[in-house]
């Protein structure tokens, strides 16, 4: 192009001197904004492309009894297939509604004393209705586990003798796992849990239990951290106002224990979403993990290609309800310069 | 449903046997409780119970079921027990083993019988090489059907390295464990005893081949762990072993003992005391179910293997339940036989609960001695009628006649029939089974407890 046509080239360059743009340090502004867009960018796909390569060379290399192991390609048709199949079982789903409502009207006729109810879709949950139950579980587990683990965390970071009496406690409760808890707690829930028409299923309660007890001790022992980190200043401040003990905590203790607490929160919600999936699996309950393991029961030459995309899900769900935590952890937190990541 | 009329005299029938089986009033009313929900095992024979609800004849009744597999036969049994189920897909053990107390005791009943036959026995692919030896060929490929004395000599080998020979069964009282023992036995091999008065209940005592309990699906993978050499379990367990390339089908069930009873469908009593209407609604589904699924010489077969392929029923891939369900059976790889009747659902009178079937459960329980003492032929009688209800099967069946959907020729004669078959021969070592004198039989068997011995 130079070598064809060098007067245009010089006109063009000549122009742009003048008027070059600049950003507010002096730097042009390709140095300063395009490229590092460009490298923020390109080098996750790059990251990616080498990811889905590998990926692709290493599945072709396993060869199991099921067939090979699933690639980005099968596991994308799958993806397409689950898909497809939820679409197909909606339809199911309105055409049992249609003949449940045109069965009671006839019986209606016959026995005016009847009583309808419609009663719920019977046919099988879906791969989105799964994902849906297992975000309602982990969120209620871990909702309960923060409704017990701040308040504990700053009870414990208030007062040193309470956090020498509990600490044992925490420390030996924190490392246990959630296959461990799960026995226990499905007998607890079974004796318990007795109603003739139950709000909750039990599936339902008894993973949202196993992974609130998993849950808790990241924000229990992060609040305390924070709640006891609280600056002597501003206590003293406190102490200066005479705030009631209650105002201390709402005034001071809490906005200034806010970044430990969402670290423990954060911590909390990664360990619960682990925590249900393997509770699911072992316990049959509703919900991801069950979805893995039925589809590892079947052994048909999709299952493996599911249960990929099963696993795909899990890890970019998991990483949204992070972000979504950062998100509430930048918003509540009053230190704009420490960084979030 | 539909207002039936009936005859005069049907009606006073249908009055008769209502009052008999202690019911108040003549037709069979609305459902008492119209939502269930169904427990099963991942197995080629739970086809009766996806077909009645995929062609809607659960909610021709006015039920609204749902569906559930579930991970074990004892998880299955437990749940039944303690109402989570309000029934389930059964081994035809499992009901008379809870009434009698081997295992979790409870009175479970079933009034419906889901198929006949539809299990093989595997072993693994280096077991199949050792046997094969001993097996005489014809055309190049195996004599079928191929005894255990084939087995013998590898057994022996591996007794002699010291290494015990570890086989799966689904579970003590299914019938996979006492068609294997049966099968072991014959061809001279002890599959062992139980002893549950001293707390053994492991069924290996003086055994050569120790046989012990793996769920349904997971046969495969724990044949290729090298777990267990052999197995016995339904379909596709034994099919998909042939299409992975990891063991070979030696035998199906149907040689051991042509048309043996495999799975019922059960109830606890206290459930069908509850809910009688219910129960015999779920049963007229059933029955019109294993109908459509013989109908026409297996016409439908096909479109009941795209049915049980779902990930939600058995969900194996299309073909490897084809190769059994469509009539067929694969051995060696490339050995496919035919073998038209590898599942019956409802010829044959597949569906009527015969006492007599019951009672061949009973005395293999005795023979292994999971029934730690001798019974009187009276005791195995009563226990057969306790939880095999052919009363509620009749009503069932009447009622689809009255409507239409069945033929009396598609039944036994209920007014005649006793509940026993004629004595059966088809059994591998030729031994005469006649379900009226179960003491006799068990004289007549080689290996096993007899009168009053223990193990």
């Amino acid at each position: 192009m130079n070598a064809m046509n060098p007067d245009i080239f010089k006109k063009i360059s000549t122009a742009m001197e003048g008027r070059e743009i600049k950003s507010a340090t002096g730097k042009p502004i390709v140095e300063v904004f395009v490229i590092p867009a460009v490298k923020a960018l390109s080098l996750p796909v790059l990251g990616m492309v080498i990811f889905i390569f590998f990926w692709n060379v290493g599945a072709k290399s396993i060869d199991t009894s099921l067939g090979q192991f699933p690639g980005p390609q099968q596991t994308f048709e799958q993806a397409q297939s689950l898909w497809q199949e939820h679409l197909q079982e909606r339809t199911k789903e309105e055409g049992f509604y249609e003949r449940q409502e045109k069965r009671n009207a006839e019986r209606l006729k016959k026995d005016p004393d009847y009583k309808v109810r419609i009663r719920e879709y019977t046919g099988k949950p879906t791969f989105l209705d799964q994902i849906y139950t297992s975000l309602i579980t982990v969120l209620s587990g871990f909702l309960l586990a923060s409704l017990i683990a701040i308040p504990l965390g700053i009870s414990i970071g208030l007062s040193k003798n309470l956090y020498a009496a509990i600490n044992p406690l925490i420390q030996v409760f924190k490392p246990i796992s959630p296959l461990a808890w799960l026995p226990l707690v499905t007998m607890a829930v079974s004796a318990l849990y007795v109603t003739d028409d139950p709000f909750f299923a039990k599936s339902f309660v008894n993973s949202m239990i196993t992974v609130m007890l998993c849950s808790l001790w990241p924000t229990v022992i992060n609040t305390a951290v924070g709640v006891s980190g609280v600056s002597e200043d501003l206590n003293n401040v406190s102490k200066v106002l005479r705030l009631s003990w209650l105002n201390h905590v709402i005034k001071i203790v809490l906005p200034a224990s806010v970044p430990m607490i969402f670290t423990g929160l954060r911590l909390s919600l990664g360990i619960a979403w682990m925590v249900l999936i393997a509770a699911e699996m072992l316990a049959q309950n509703p919900g991801l993990g069950k979805f893995v393991w039925d589809e590892f029961q079947n052994g048909s030459s999709n299952s493996l290609g599911r249960i990929m995309v099963a696993v795909l899900t899990i890890g970019f769900i998991g990483f949204l309800l992070d972000r979504f935590m950062l998100q509430l952890q930048k918003f509540f937190s009053w230190d704009s310069n420490a960084e979030l990541r | 449903m539909k207002i039936v009329k009936r005859s005069l005299t049907l009606k006073l029938l249908g009055t008769f046997l209502f009052l008999a089986a202690g019911f108040a009033n003549a037709e069979v009313g609305y459902p008492e409780k119209e939502e269930l929900k169904f427990g099963f095992i991942k197995l080629t024979d739970m086809a009766p119970l996806a077909v009645a609800y995929e062609k809607g004849y659960f909610e021709d009744e006015g039920l609204y079921v749902t569906l559930e597999a579930q991970a074990n036969w004892k998880v299955l049994l437990d749940r039944v027990i303690d109402g989570q189920l309000d029934g389930a897909h059964m081994l035809a053990g499992q009901p008379l083993g809870a009434t009698i107390g081997f295992g979790t005791q409870a009175h479970v009943i079933t009034a419906f019988s889901m198929d006949l036959n539809g299990n093989g026995i595997t072993v693994s692919n280096a077991v199949w090489k050792e046997m094969k030896k001993n097996i005489p060929m014809k055309g190049g490929k195996p004599v079928h059907p191929i005894k255990a004395d084939a087995l013998k000599p590898v057994i022996e080998s591996y007794k002699k390295q010291g290494k015990p020979f570890n086989m799966g069964m689904v579970f003590p009282v299914s019938t996979h464990n006492y068609e294997l023992r049966y099968w072991l036995a014959a061809g001279g091999i002890h599959p062992g005893y139980y002893a549950p008065l001293k707390g053994d209940i492991s069924g290996q005592i003086s055994a050569d081949a120790l046989l012990s309990v793996t769920p349904p699906p997971q046969m495969p993978a724990t044949l290729e762990a090298g777990t267990i050499y052999g197995y016995c379990v339904g379909e596709p367990w034994n099919q998909q072993a042939v299409f992975k390339g990891i063991g070979v089908p030696v035998i199906t069930d149907y040689e051991v003992w042509k048309d043996n009873p495999e799975k019922v469908f059960g109830v606890s009593k206290e459930w069908a005391d509850k809910y009688p209407n219910t129960h015999i609604r779920v049963v007229k589904a059933m029955i019109r179910a294993a109908m459509w699924l013989d109908e026409n010489n297996n016409a439908n077969r096909k479109e009941a293997v795209k049915i049980l392929s779902k990930p939600q029923y058995v969900g194996a891939d299309y073909d490897v339940i084809a190769n059994s369900m469509t009539g067929t059976f694969e051995y060696e790889k490339g050995d496919k036989r035919e073998v038209p009747d590898f599942n019956v659902f409802f010829r044959y009178n597949a569906t009527y609960p015969y006492y007599s079937d019951a009672i061949w459960y009973l005395t293999q329980m005795r023979r292994w001695g999971q029934i730690p003492e001798k019974k009187s032929d009276d005791w195995y009688k009563e226990t057969a009628k306790k939880v095999y209800r052919p009363d509620i099967y009749a009503l069932a069946a009447k009622e689809l006649i009255a409507e239409g959907k069945a033929k009396a020729s598609d039944f036994p004669d209920f007014a005649k029939e006793t509940g026993f078959k004629k004595p059966q021969t088809e059994f591998i070592d030729n031994i005469v089974y006649d379900g009226t004198k179960p003491n006799a039989y068990i004289e007549k068997l080689p290996i096993g407890l007899k009168g009053n011995q223990k193990p």
